[in-house]
């Protein structure tokens, strides 16, 4: 065994994150490690690079007992990390980017040896078959070169035993179809790697081995070849889980959304969103497909009234709505579900009560003369917290002390309560269990069966070929297609969402 | 029991800050001391001796002066109701409530712009133009020009205007043009107290006569609040009754009032409000109004009721004490009054320590100090009294 990981235990207070994990990869193999967020993957690769001790267990390479006190004398080991969240200079060219920290030096003084150090970066790339431009600047590259920068970091530090943590989250498919090219590449080289991510299909693609983790603990070990999709998640939240949203065939009516013409400008002033046109009807879902950073966000705060509308015009139900506030928009019959819930959709430090009222609290029902009702809010609460299944101890609670399922439950009972038209939900499932989300996609399914347009944001394409009864793709700032369910392929809108209209 | 347990945890950090500082306060009393210091090497214990020996008279200084002598108040018990020996024995506690008064105004008023996410350090300035406000109504409206319950009112109502007026420039600033507040409000500090200046030194109707000293008329030929004690020797006013009922105000427009839900919300979260559809600029304005209006009627209260008077220096340390009182009291009026009482217990006590051992009150200063650094690393502070000799964890976790 090239790494082996016994019985790890790491306690937080509170939590048992890692509950006698044992994993191990041979040299050359893949690991594919499965988990759902709070799993414990995160601690345990932090244990493996050295950020954290356990508090029991041993790691062992190549048989022998490593004992790591700090992330540096597990990168001598061998162990190389790729982050989910890149950690490159954005102005630094791609050989600065790789050699940082362990620079080739010349002459008495020490000063960079730049020519020595973009033959070795030129050298490794052929090597593992990475191709990338060596004097390109970083800010200027995709993200999935970025990605391949990462991983030479990696290599030119001599890992042989390579972490990569949620690579996928932050590609289109092909860049994804690409990466695993690489990772076998890698394989067929004698690096061990271990894949960590949530999505059932890549392990199955990519993984010659499959541990998954549930609940800080192994719950079990598999190969590609004996699982399936349906097994493994089964596996991944101990019950059976239904992987495809059931839902009756849309009956669409009048169109209740228009946006003509849509032009939104981004915080450095650059046009987001570039002239989207699109509607969306009653009783229909519309997903709006894309790689992060496509303009999505924009759409959706133009949309909701958090950000000015450059021009173009936005009509829900003959009422224009494109220069009106959160407020106005909101009690037009718009419920958002906002991208960021952390951020935009709660405020931690408040009650759960106080936050379901969180931008109903003006209405009548739960206020008079500039005095909140508190009975009225309780009561509405109450029922909320019933219907919605939120568990909590009370609605006196800290949103805070939430589990991300049961904060984001809140904020869709919150946004639901109103008269809803339309529904605007922005990544209205990422980083919850799939318990909450299958819970999450049944109520909006439901708001659409009661005849509201429904316009879903994800970047998870799974969600988006599951909940769209027609989907459109996002490029750009520009919306490049938008294609009905039948000829939404994974195909087809993956090359969209790559910018290739063909 | 449950509501026991949970007032417990609340002021399980405070109280721990309070004692731990109050111990390294006399850590420093002892190692600052000459005759301790030079008798370390020769004869330590001898000197650690006296260095506690000096250490306890220093704090029970303090306590005497803070909450009054046991032997004074055993003879005024004693005395079967000596009215002098009565004021002898209570006067350091009133005046340790007395002292705290200024503290709970502004210590509530900033508590509100800290709850809406504005660090407003201009209590100074907004209790300076309270005191202002309320000097030219005692001027104005007192020694007989209107009934005194008029008079006091209006003292009020101008000490008001005058804060939140102050409080409305650094808000307005920093709902339009984004001005942060930290500068403004320090600056608008400075200008109130030359403000002052120029006022007491260059108007009849201001100046004390023979107009020489920059400092006002004594005020209290105008205007005088009522005291509330039987004993006439012992100067407490209506005002420490009115600034806890400001407390209950505050407490109540906070919690249970629309406006104060969106202060709140706008300050535990900004981007959340305007999802919400919260205006920040209002949400600004509105918490600095009424954040200046609170300091203002103190400043008001205090320069009528208890100083009787108006000088340039009149806010003195009280807008910063403040900001420690309100962090301390986690800007909860009900903390805020319990941590102004203790603030007020020091530095009255403290006047005592220096006139009796001559340690410096500067002293009270550094032990204040010492309890906002400690309330503001809560963690530290636990993990003082969970167990100080437990190892270290091995694990490096954060």
């Amino acid at each position: 065994m090239r790494l082996e990981l016994q019985k790890i235990t790491k306690q937080f207070p509170g939590v048992l994150a890692n509950d006698r994990i044992s994993i191990s990869v041979d040299k050359g193999q893949v690991l594919g490690l499965l988990g759902e967020n709070g799993a414990g993957k995160t601690t345990l690769m932090n244990i493996l690079s050295g950020l954290y001790r356990p508090d029991s267990g041993k790691i062992l390479i190549d048989g022998k007992e490593r004992i790591f006190r700090d992330p540096a004398q597990a990168i001598d080991a061998g162990i190389g990390m790729v982050h989910q969240h890149f950690m490159l200079v954005p102005v630094f060219d791609v050989t600065e980017s790789v050699v940082l920290g362990n620079e080739p030096t010349k002459g008495p003084l020490g000063s960079f040896d730049r020519a020595t150090a973009r033959a070795q970066v030129v050298e490794l790339s052929k090597k593992h078959g990475l191709h990338v431009d060596p004097d390109a600047k970083i800010e200027s590259l995709p993200v999935g070169v970025r990605q391949r920068v990462e991983i030479l970091k990696a290599l030119y530090r001599k890992s042989d035993i390579l972490v990569l943590d949620e690579p996928s989250a932050v590609l289109t498919p092909q860049e994804t179809e690409e990466l695993f090219e690489i990772i076998r590449g890698l394989a067929k080289g004698g690096t061990s790697v271990i894949f960590i991510t949530h999505k059932l299909n890549e392990v199955i693609a990519v993984a010659d081995k499959i541990t998954v983790l549930r609940r800080g603990a192994v719950a079990g070990e598999t190969t590609p070849k004996k699982a399936t999709a349906a097994k493994l998640a089964e596996m991944m939240v101990g019950r059976e889980v239904q992987l495809t949203v059931s839902r009756s065939k849309s009956k669409v009516a009048e169109p209740i959304l228009q946006v003509k013409g849509l032009n939104v400008l981004n915080d450095a002033g650059g046009l987001a969103v570039n002239s989207a046109t699109f509607e969306v009807r009653s009783g229909e879902i519309l997903a709006v497909a894309g790689v992060q950073g496509n303009g999505q966000t924009e759409l959706v705060e133009a949309l909701t009234g958090l950000r000015l509308v450059d021009s173009g015009t936005v009509v829900l139900e003959k009422k224009p709505l494109h220069a009106g506030s959160p407020r106005e928009i909101a009690m037009a019959g718009v419920a958002h579900i906002p991208e960021d819930r952390n951020r935009d959709g709660m405020v931690k430090g408040m009650t759960i009560a106080e936050n379901y009222i969180l931008n109903t609290y003006h209405l009548p029902q739960y206020s008079k003369n500039g005095l909140l009702n508190r009975k009225a809010i309780a009561a509405a609460t109450e029922q909320a917290v019933k219907d919605f299944d939120v568990r909590t101890p009370s609605i006196n609670t800290d949103i805070a002390s939430l589990s991300g399922g049961n904060q984001q439950k809140v904020i869709v009972a919150r946004e639901f309560s109103r008269n809803v038209r339309l529904v605007i939900a922005a990544q209205p499932t990422r980083g919850l269990d799939v318990g909450s989300i299958e819970y999450i996609h049944r109520r909006i399914v439901e708001q659409r069966d009661a005849g509201a347009a429904v316009l879903i944001v994800s970047t998870e394409l799974d969600e988006v070929l599951a909940l769209g009864d027609r989907v459109a793709v996002m490029y750009e700032g520009r919306i490049v297609g938008i294609l009905d369910a039948k000829e939404a392929t994974r195909e087809r809108v993956g090359l969209l969402m790559g910018g290739i209209t063909k | 029991m449950n509501g026991l347990k949970k007032f417990g945890s609340k002021i399980r950090v405070p109280a721990l800050s309070i004692s731990v500082a109050l111990l390294v306060g006399a850590l420093f009393i002892i190692f600052t001391d000459i005759e301790v210091l030079g008798g370390l090497l020769s004869d330590p214990i001898g000197a650690l001796s006296l260095g506690i020996g000096r250490a306890a008279t220093a704090y029970s200084a303090l306590f005497r002066g803070a909450f009054g002598d046991p032997e004074t108040i055993g003879k005024a018990l004693a005395s079967n109701g000596d009215i002098k020996l009565w004021a002898r024995a209570l006067r350091p506690i009133v005046e340790s409530v007395v002292a705290s008064v200024p503290l709970i105004f502004v210590g509530l008023g900033v508590s509100v712009a800290f709850r809406t996410g504005i660090f407003n350090i201009g209590g100074a300035g907004q209790y300076t133009m309270g005191a202002v406000g309320g000097t030219i109504a005692a001027l104005a409206f007192g020694a007989g020009v209107t009934p005194a319950p008029i008079a006091i009112l209006l003292v009020m109502i101008f000490g008001v205007v005058g804060g939140a007026a102050w409080a409305f420039i650094p808000g307005y600033l920093k709902a339009r043009v984004g001005a942060s507040e930290v500068i403004t409000t320090i600056m608008l500090n400075f200008i109130a107290g030359q403000f002052v200046f120029f006022l007491v030194s260059n108007f009849e109707f201001i100046q004390k006569p023979p107009r020489i000293q920059p400092v006002s008329k004594e005020l209290s030929q105008f205007v005088d609040l009522p005291g509330i004690l039987p004993i006439a020797a012992l100067r407490m006013d209506i005002s420490i009754i009115i600034a806890l009922l400001t407390a209950v105000a505050v407490s109540w427009f906070l919690f249970r009032s629309t406006r104060g839900f969106e202060l709140r919300a706008a300050g535990l979260n900004l981007a959340a409000a305007k999802y919400a559809g919260i205006g920040a600029g209002t949400s600004i304005i509105t918490a600095m109004l009424i954040s200046g209006a609170i300091s203002g009627l103190g400043g008001a209260l205090v320069a009528v009721g208890t100083i009787k008077q108006l000088s340039p220096g009149i806010a003195g340390s009280v807008g910063f004490t403040a900001i420690a009182v309100a962090l301390v009291g986690g800007t909860r009026p009900s903390g805020v009054v319990a941590t102004a009482l203790v603030f007020g217990l020091l530095q009255h006590g403290g006047s005592l320590m220096q006139v009796q051992t001559g340690i410096p009150i500067e002293m009270l200063l550094f032990i204040q100090a010492l309890v906002i650094a400690f309330i503001a690393a809560p963690e530290l502070t636990l993990g003082i009294l969970k167990n100080p000799f437990r190892r270290r964890p091995r694990s490096v976790a954060k």
